[in-house]
């Protein structure tokens, strides 16, 4: 018997809950390359800026232990080319997309969103909020709870109410509930945890930093527990809020530790590095796993660990009519 | 495509390790130029990142194989040198965007410098199959890093070898002989792969001459697919307008007067989406 792995993100339903973390798909044509897009839940496309922008210099990539460091830059060729080229050749083929925008100033994260409310074939749009912001010397966003707010506030107010809006939280703060909840009282529809802490690699021949940029986000399964953490602790303040997962899932497994924490939605990202096939496997291993432990649809087990210690998982008790012959 | 490759054979060629892989698939569609990515360290490594490496043989025996030539550089490339025949390796490829092949049989020098020589041997193939005539130089830091120079000297009409501490052929860089080869063969184009410094240099030299250059560009990748976005370089395109491409999918391969070999490393000021630069104030 096959597990039913649909799942909603806030009211938009996804076949299952895989999808590809922002920046880790490009916007999907290379991948379309190994696999049908439609076998994911859906795609989340690298951040959007408004204007072309050339990244950082290289080296911008490090291999560490566990994970990877990368100062990329939010490489990309800005809203208009994404509006004209990437964005169509998505919805043509009919994909769930979920669209990150990335800006530094709130004015440039509106812009984004009024440029996208009309796009067909956004399916819900994620904000990165782990860019610097401009107005405030620079400080990530994401770092504090008002300046993230501000952001959610003025793009739920600009984008269609069928299209859900997810903020996209960093680490590297000392109270992530906190972030979360403000930007749930802004009109965050989910949320999506994490984006890549900070970390940085020496290079210890060349005696430099390994990274042209000094520091670069750290990914990979170094951080799925950091990952484990951040949606644990945002699912207990916050049940009923859609959360993304999002970090260092590299199998079924991973991805099941942040559906039991809280996660309804799983991003797969530095897994699409090592294996283009990542996604398909990992949802293959997350529904082995489901099936194995009697469950009968994914939704049954989205933040089961949080259940008491000693009592029983709701969907092993006995249903008493069915069970009679 | 990726496929679960069985090692055939092992062995080392010259300074190098070259591993015979039965890869089907990867075999019937390669093109010279292009390349694989390994995954190392087996399903449970802490090494999340593959590794590019360049194809020297392609042969139709076993159903296809594939021969991968690498140094080793750390953890990763010393795991691949332990492989051993029968052992199964995670292959994805080919991968990049192979040589543009000329259509008229004229003369190619072809210019490698240490292992980067090895994917000019299939190329050269390709070269002769349709009349050309080629001519290897080949160099590297000692005797035993010129890579290739017994295969050179079969198939191609003259091998030039060079080293830097003289050990083997002429003393110095394979473009101190470059300018001589490309005038006594009266070479209607160059190939080369080697390390960017080389390649510039090879550049340099072939636009010396006004012949088209085609280079392979060796840059870390995280993916080889074309999503990680790590492995750029500057290069101008078809509209003057210089772009941070990816060496994987637009490349490995470039014309050698496209790419801005001294801004390698660098976010040129011209470059498109540059900081400050002037396409930020366009849209």
């Amino acid at each position: 018997m096959s597990v039913d792995m649909r799942t909603f993100l806030a009211h938009v339903e996804l076949a299952n809950p895989i999808t590809t973390a922002a920046g880790c798909a490009s916007s999907g044509r290379e991948l379309a390359q190994f696999f049908d897009l439609h076998r994911l839940g859906a795609l989340t496309t690298r951040s959007i800026t408004m204007a072309p922008r050339a990244g950082r210099p290289t080296p911008r990539m490090a291999e560490t232990p566990s994970g990877m460091l990368n100062a990329v830059g939010l490489q990309g060729p800005g809203i208009e080319a994404f509006l004209e080229r990437e964005l169509p050749w998505l919805a043509q083929r009919g994909i769930k997309t979920i669209v990150s925008i990335g800006g530094g100033t709130v004015a440039e994260y509106s812009e984004l969103a009024r440029r996208l409310a009309d796009a067909p074939g956004v399916t819900a749009l994620e904000v990165n909020l782990s860019c610097p912001n401009m107005e405030d010397r620079g400080r990530v966003f994401a770092r504090e709870g008002s300046a993230a707010a501000e952001v959610i506030a003025s793009v739920r107010s600009i984008m269609r109410y069928d299209v859900p809006v997810i903020a996209k939280l960093a680490p590297d703060v000392a109270d992530i509930v906190s972030v979360a909840r403000a930007c749930v009282d802004a009109g965050a529809d989910a949320l999506s945890m994490i984006n890549n802490p900070l970390g940085m690699a020496i290079d210890t021949e060349a005696l430099r930093p390994s990274l042209a940029a000094v520091t670069g986000g750290l990914s990979g399964p170094a951080i799925l527990p950091l990952a484990v953490r951040c949606v644990w602790q945002v699912h207990a303040a916050l049940p009923g809020v859609p959360l993304i997962g999002v970090g260092g899932v590299m199998t079924g497994r991973d991805a099941f530790q942040l559906v039991l924490a809280g996660a309804c939605v799983v991003a797969v990202g530095t897994a699409l590095f090592h294996d283009p096939y990542a996604c398909l496997r990992i949802e293959r291993e997350l529904e082995e796993l489901l099936r194995a432990r009697g469950f009968q649809r994914l939704a049954d087990a989205v933040g089961l660990a949080h259940r008491p210690p000693g009592s029983a998982p709701r969907h092993l008790l006995v249903d008493t009519e069915e069970s009679t012959p | 495509m990726q496929v679960t490759g069985t090692v055939l054979t092992t062995r080392r060629v010259d300074a190098y390790h070259a591993l015979t892989v039965v890869a089907p698939g990867i075999a019937e569609r390669y093109r010279p130029g292009h390349f694989v990515s390994v995954a190392v360290g087996g399903p449970y490594s802490s090494m999340v990142t593959r590794r590019a490496l360049s194809i020297h043989d392609v042969k139709s025996d076993y159903g296809g194989t594939v021969e991968l030539v690498f140094t080793v550089r750390g953890s990763g490339t010393a795991w691949l040198a332990e492989r051993r025949a029968r052992d199964t390796l995670d292959l994805v490829g080919p991968l990049g965007r192979p040589f543009p092949l000329p259509r008229d049989p004229v003369h190619c020098v072809l210019v490698g410098s240490e292992y980067g020589s090895a994917v000019l041997f299939p190329l050269a193939d390709a070269l002769l199959a349709r009349g050309c005539r080629v001519d290897f130089v080949l160099g590297g830091a000692g005797a035993e890093r010129v890579f290739g120079a017994m295969r050179a000297r079969r198939m191609a009409e003259t091998t030039t070898l060079t080293t830097e501490d003289g050990s083997l052929g002429l003393r110095g860089k394979v473009t101190d002989a470059l300018p001589s080869v490309i005038a006594d063969t009266r070479a209607d184009a160059v190939y080369a792969c080697a390390p960017m410094e080389t390649l510039r240099a090879v550049t340099a030299v072939a636009m010396e001459f006004d012949i088209p250059v085609q280079v392979a560009v060796e840059e870390a990748m995280a993916c080889g697919i074309g999503v990680c976005m790590t492995c750029v370089l500057p290069v101008i395109g078809d509209d003057g307008a210089t772009r941070m491409v990816r060496a994987c999918a637009e490349g490995p391969v470039f014309r050698g007067e496209r790419v801005r070999f001294e801004d390698v490393g660098t976010i040129p000021f011209d470059a498109l989406g540059a900081p400050g630069g002037g396409a930020r104030h366009v849209s």
